[in-house]
């Protein structure tokens, strides 16, 4: 394999979406300890897509949400290939709001190609629910910090991510539209995608130069658990420091970094 | 970049729906080309392109709601002489240097007369005060760049400090992906400005319009106090195609309309547009108290 950091933005994209990688729930096991896993958004179902409960990061208890694609056939299919319905997002929610209710940190990891384009999470309000998630997350009175560790794809992944901090794994894609989707749409051509991802900017290096991201997580070649143990130490160290603000200025901080996306660079 | 004048002239008062088109001056009437025709996208009728105009851009045979130029819906709106518009000259850079995107923005500004996506400013209707903006879905489908984020944004920064309702008519395909992740932070910049002005105890109703899609349908389309749509609108996330795509079935008739969503529980109201100018009335004025003021006292 070629040296990581030349990698091409495309190839990152397949990185984030290769079948070995960790999903969500493996993240669960390697960051945090105790974890209750609390299911269903009390308005229509529980979406197992959405992984969500209490765990403890390095001691501190913390309320743990991610997205979960599954690791075989089976459980693809069991979580929808991680694209959430909006009961899915109804339920984290729902965990926000008790963890902020109980003064405990929210974590989020995200993994997901999309929210689900179907019939059933149209009929529910996928945009609504979506839309209530940024709100809400916007609007939270405990700190948040989201991680992707995978795909970032789109608005269903936006829908976690809207937190104090937002960090990204180094090989993980986060963007508006997939390479595959940016390409037909704009040029026609599907095979355009490896042009189309390096013109989205939608690596962890290129979207930390935009402020987007504010930390990238190396990876340790294939070595897991270093990188995890890296990242648990990480996030502990963070989420302390995020605990010592007082509400006013974690919310104050929230919305000017979110207020301020998109100016650096502009005439205005 | 020119900015086409011609709308103020043209646009009529919605409360002369059924009047005579206004007295046109002798330099219009000499300007004027052979009469326009434009085809119903509903009933496939041939109408003429200045009757259509003066019924605000809806089909006088089958009541179709066509696409609506932003400014002239202001316009329509407002009371007469009560537009001022913000940030008019507030336009958005290609930040990321995506191939082709600086001349798609000047095809777009030539052919719509707009510089960006959304007008934005303050009216009054029938002497009520109001925020308002409007997407335009001719500027690449009524994208969401950095630009109309901020202009969205100012607009709810500016009611918030005036103690003004918003009144937002959105129209989308959703986000622009010529800007990449900086699109798409413009839903959590909107939202966090609406936000903001809900907790001050501000007034938001959203007109949702033909077709709202993407993510302005998940933020500020679905984030305000009161959801109006036009009829027959699409409104959805995932639009048609795309869950065509996914499930490998036709939808049927009728699935994301306007009427579909009511009938979900996810609008409050559907409001055609000859009645929006006495229907946005009634609900500012129900929020206004007798001082004139609106909000939490």
């Amino acid at each position: 394999m070629a040296e990581r950091k030349d990698l091409t933005a495309y190839e990152r994209v397949l990185l984030a979406r290769d079948k070995d990688r960790p999903t969500g729930m493996k993240f669960i096991d390697g960051l945090f300890t105790d974890f209750v896993e609390l299911h269903g958004d009390r308005r229509y179902g529980d979406d197992p897509a959405v992984v969500g409960g209490i765990a403890r990061l390095a001691g501190r208890p913390v309320t743990v949400i991610c997205i979960e694609k599954g690791s075989d056939v089976r459980e693809h299919i069991k979580r929808n290939f991680g694209m959430a319905h909006p009961e899915g997002y109804r339920k984290s929610l729902r965990l926000m709001r008790q963890a902020e209710k109980f003064g405990r940190p929210v974590i989020c990891l995200v993994d997901t190609s999309g929210a689900y384009c179907g019939m059933g999470a149209e009929e529910r309000g996928q945009g609504q629910a979506i839309a209530e998630n940024i709100i809400g997350m916007l609007s939270l009175r405990t700190p948040t910090v989201s991680i992707i560790t995978g795909e970032g794809g789109s608005g269903g992944a936006l829908a976690l991510a809207c937190a104090d901090r937002v960090w990204m794994l180094e090989n993980a894609a986060y963007s508006v539209i997939t390479p595959e989707g940016c390409a037909s749409i704009l040029w026609k051509d599907a095979e355009k995608k490896a042009e189309a991802a390096e013109a989205l900017g939608l690596t962890a290096e290129k979207l930390a130069e935009l402020g987007i991201v504010d930390r990238v997580i190396p990876e340790q070649s294939d070595d897991w658990d270093m990188t995890m143990s890296a990242l648990r130490d990480a996030l502990a160290g963070e989420v302390s420091k995020l605990c010592e603000y007082d509400e006013e200025r974690l919310l104050a901080e929230r919305y000017y970094k979110y207020r301020n996306m998109g100016v650096n660079g502009q005439d205005w | 970049m020119a900015i086409n004048k011609d709308f103020f002239k043209k646009v009529l008062n919605l409360n002369s729906l059924e009047g005579e088109p206004n007295a046109k001056s002798g330099d219009e009437a000499e300007a004027a080309p052979a009469p326009e025709t434009v085809v119903c996208k509903g009933c496939k009728r041939t109408i003429a392109k200045d009757e259509f105009q003066r019924r605000l851009y809806v089909c006088p045979r089958c009541g179709r709601h066509m696409s609506f130029p932003p400014r002239e819906r202001v316009l329509a709106l407002a009371d007469e002489g009560s537009f001022v518009e913000f940030d008019a000259g507030l336009v958005g850079k290609n930040i990321l240097d995506f191939p082709g995107y600086d001349s798609k923005l000047d095809e777009m500004r030539d052919k719509t007369g707009e510089p960006e996506g959304v007008v934005t400013g303050r009216i009054t209707i029938s002497g009520c005060p109001t925020a308002i903006f409007a997407m335009n879905p001719d500027f690449i489908m009524g994208s969401m760049g950095a630009a109309v984020g901020e202009k969205i944004a100012r607009l709810f920064d500016y009611a918030t400090a005036e103690r003004l309702p918003v009144i937002g008519f959105t129209v989308s395909g959703g986000a622009r992906m010529h800007e990449g992740m900086l699109s798409l932070m413009q839903m959590a910049k909107v939202s966090g400005a609406v936000n903001r002005h809900s907790e001050a105890g501000g007034l938001y109703i959203a007109v949702l319009t033909d077709p709202t899609c993407g993510g302005v349908t998940a933020s500020f389309a679905m984030q305000a106090d009161i959801l109006v749509a036009e009829p027959k609108a699409l409104i959805a996330f995932a639009g048609p195609r795309v869950i065509e795509q996914t499930i490998h079935k036709k939808l049927p008739d009728g699935f994301q309309s306007a009427e579909f969503l009511l009938e979900h529980g996810f609008l409050d109201t559907i409001i055609p547009r000859q009645r929006q100018r006495a229907g946005l009335y009634r609900l500012l004025s129900l929020h206004r108290r007798e001082d004139g003021s609106y909000g939490r006292a």
